[in-house]
């Protein structure tokens, strides 16, 4: 469903993107994970028409996003990381406008503005302004929005950046259902957690580079399944364990302040790049 | 079918509906002034080219009402696309650059088109009655309206900030503004003035919304300047839609 090769961006001598490749397959959720600047953003908005790739080839659905502009956004869905619904319009007008935008006949659009507001809990806030909506409300209005012309491929930036734990945990519900409902998503976060709960295939970013790309088990299952986080002086030390019992082992043969958890995306990232994901 | 000018049109003409007691308001605000000051003040006494001062002022208020009005599109564009980023939505939509220009400018015709009316209002409140009626007058109106939506468009695709914006409006229509034609005749400046001056699109919008106000034979050249400008100026911007995607 999505195909890149070779892509690359140059914001003048920044070079943001190293010639990415990866395949997302039809109905997959696939998140892209990786730290602040690693260039999760810049590929969204390469593959949604909002920024010129410098070079390399992006196919949506078997459209080509420069070659089939038109038809490539047809296939496609945005939930960009900042809200960017129109504050001084309804909730209604800025699902009508979208609809609009994706040429969608009057009667269709009326009736799936209905459809999409009992789908994300909203439909009672039809005629309310969008600046008289919570931060949570925002963001399903946005994916809504981004459903409004029924898309093969969802694209969602970071979407639960700056929400509390049970909005996120609510709009966690909310993708999933998205995509048990056939819709392709690619999914790009910093939170582990989001990626761990939603995702059936994780690629890790940095500067620019896919450094690993699997299902998150498989990045994961190298490391063992335990994790202890033991305090030094300055810093902080991860060990790994394959049972829980030769964890407790190592607490209990030492002295000091320690963690035991399971082990997490945040790990193999760290195993793989020596950076955290946050 | 609903074609993609339609959506961008459709969108600022919700906006303007919402804010339309308040955009009343200040569009009405410096005409008011300006006949006040200028048309009281100077009286009925002056004569220009065979018609009272106020006779002379009203149709260079309509097409410095009609430049401004078109122009602050510009603003409107750069608040959605640098703090709401609303513009990404249009961006991420299949609708082409001609269809997004086509749908702003329209808007600037739109707002444009209601200063016309308050300044026409405003002049019957004051006694002044001119050839509204007259078809070449609104096509003046509309073609000035058309290059200053277009160039508005396209500037605001090409600007980086909200600081780079309004250092626009002073270096490009405050002066326009003032010497286009609007306040007095542009023939009583120096002859090497009046040919900077007439380089300026407001210089010709004046002249002909003046003489088609007064009914006077047209200015055809000047239309042509118009027309000319304004799709040179729409052109462009649709090339600097593109731009803005980096």
């Amino acid at each position: 469903m999505i195909k890149i090769e070779g892509l690359t961006k140059y914001y003048r001598k920044l070079h943001a993107l190293k010639g990415i490749d990866l395949h997302v397959a039809e109905g997959e959720l696939f998140s892209y994970l990786g730290p602040n600047g690693a260039g999760k953003s810049t590929t969204i908005r390469i593959l949604t028409g909002l920024t010129n790739a410098s070079s390399g080839s992006v196919f949506l659905n078997n459209f080509h996003i420069e070659r089939d502009r038109v038809k490539a956004r047809e296939q496609c869905g945005l939930v960009p990381q900042s809200i960017n619904l129109d504050q001084e319009l309804t909730v209604f007008e800025n699902l009508n406008v979208h609809g609009m935008l994706f040429h969608m006949p009057h009667s269709k659009r009326v009736e799936r503005i209905d459809e999409l507001l009992e789908y994300v809990g909203l439909l009672e806030r039809k005629r309310d302004l969008v600046k008289r909506l919570s931060g949570g409300m925002r963001r399903r209005l946005m994916i809504a929005r981004a459903l409004m012309h029924s898309p093969k491929i969802l694209f969602l930036d970071e979407p639960t950046v700056g929400l509390d734990a049970a909005i996120r945990r609510r709009i966690w519900a909310l993708i999933k259902k998205i995509q048990q409902n056939g819709t392709t998503i690619f999914l790009t976060t910093h939170y582990i957690e989001e990626a761990e709960f939603l995702a059936q295939w994780v690629a890790f970013l940095d500067e620019g580079r896919i450094v690993a790309m699997d299902a998150p088990q498989n990045l994961v299952s190298g490391l063992g399944s335990w994790a202890i986080d033991a305090m030094m002086e300055d810093d902080m030390e991860t060990v790994y364990f394959a049972t829980r019992e030769e964890a407790k082992h190592y607490i209990a043969a030492r002295e000091g302040s320690f963690t035991l958890r399971r082990v997490n995306l945040e790990d193999a990232f760290l195993s793989l790049t020596g950076k955290k994901v946050k | 079918m609903t074609y993609g000018w339609m959506a961008v049109y459709y969108r600022e003409f919700l906006i303007l509906k919402r804010r339309l007691t308040r955009l009343l308001a200040s569009m009405s605000v410096s005409p008011f002034l300006y006949l006040i000051a200028f048309g009281y003040a100077m009286g009925n006494e002056v004569v220009i080219e065979g018609h009272t001062y106020m006779e002379f002022l009203i149709p260079g208020l309509v097409a410095m009402a009609s430049m401004t009005q078109a122009f602050a599109i510009a603003t409107d564009i750069n608040i959605s696309r640098f703090y709401w980023h609303i513009f990404e939505e249009f961006q991420a939509a299949p609708i082409s650059n001609l269809s997004y220009v086509a749908g702003e400018v329209l808007a600037g015709i739109t707002r444009a088109a209601i200063s016309v009316a308050v300044i026409i209002l405003l002049g019957l409140l004051f006694g002044v009655v001119l050839r509204y009626n007259n078809p070449l007058f609104w096509m003046a109106v509309f073609l000035n309206s058309f290059v200053f939506a277009s160039l508005a468009v396209g500037l605001a695709m090409l600007v980086r900030s909200h600081a780079d914006q309004s250092m626009l409006t002073s270096f490009v229509i405050t002066p326009m503004a003032f010497l286009g034609g609007t306040f007095f005749p542009v023939d009583r400046l120096p002859v090497w003035a009046q040919k900077i001056v007439n380089f300026l699109p407001l210089t010709h919008a004046s002249h002909t919304i003046r003489s088609a106000s007064y009914g006077d034979p047209a200015h055809h050249f000047s239309y042509l300047v118009l027309m000319g400008i304004g799709i040179a100026f729409f052109l462009i911007a649709v090339f600097c839609v593109n731009r803005a995607r980096d």
